[in-house]
């Protein structure tokens, strides 16, 4: 348990939430959204939950992105809120 | 909707290098699931993601004669139908649900046949996941197969 890598971690993985909540162009929402669910694997598997990390790794970032994707070419790609 | 397969050669070169090397690893991860890490779900999902890679490379109208849509569906119904007789074939024998120990293999013993129980329950929800996920893909794109 090295608290720097957690602590830097924790910091990294809120900014890639908030810019995944911010952001107006929805496909850089969905590489925020793959890209916190990979800090998030990371975190896990620090703190020693492999197989949560490695859930999250393939579903989060792999899976779950190529949906978002495919569901944002049958809508529009700017959001108005 | 993905009409055509992509025109860049680096693209195309690259997919069909690494999709070997994802099922290999996906087949890794189900058959050594109950030793490290991994397990039927994440081996699913990474055999998912290796065709729905080829799906999004090769555009489907190359790609689903490669692999039909309703093969995936056939081998959803039998990841979970393998699953299903693995837990209910044990309560045939007086023993509780998903009891690996009392599996009807006679020639294998005690602890070895916990862990056979435990591939077998593996390999089905690997299968499941695979198909369903591909189905998920499939139905979303919104093509007529």
């Amino acid at each position: 348990m090295i608290w720097q890598i957690d602590f830097w971690l924790l910091v990294i993985l809120i900014i890639t939430a908030l810019v995944a909540l911010s952001v107006h162009d929805l496909l850089a929402a969905v590489a925020a959204l793959a890209a916190y669910s990979f800090f998030v694997a990371l975190l896990f598997s620090q703190m020693g939950a492999i197989d949560v990390a490695f859930v999250e790794a393939t579903l989060g970032a792999g899976i779950s992105g190529v949906l978002f994707i495919v569901a944002l070419f049958l809508t529009r790609r700017r959001s108005e809120d | 909707m993905i009409k055509q397969h992509y025109q860049s050669i680096i693209v195309q070169t690259i997919c069909s290098l690494l999709i070997p090397f994802i099922q290999l690893f996906a087949l890794y991860v189900i058959f050594h699931g109950h030793y490290g890490p991994g397990g039927g779900f994440q081996g699913g999902v990474l055999l998912a993601v290796s065709i729905i890679l080829q799906r999004l490379y090769l555009g489907t109208k190359i790609a689903h004669p490669k692999f039909p849509p309703k093969l995936t569906m056939a081998f959803a119904a039998v990841g979970l139908l393998i699953y299903g007789l693995a837990g209910i074939i044990p309560m045939a024998y007086g023993a509780s649900f998903l009891d690996y120990g009392s599996l009807p293999l006679f020639w294998v013993h005690d602890a070895e046949l916990r862990a056979l129980g435990i591939l077998i329950v593996e390999i089905g929800i690997g299968l499941g996941v695979f198909g369903t996920l591909v189905l998920i893909f499939d139905n979303l794109v919104g093509e007529r197969w």
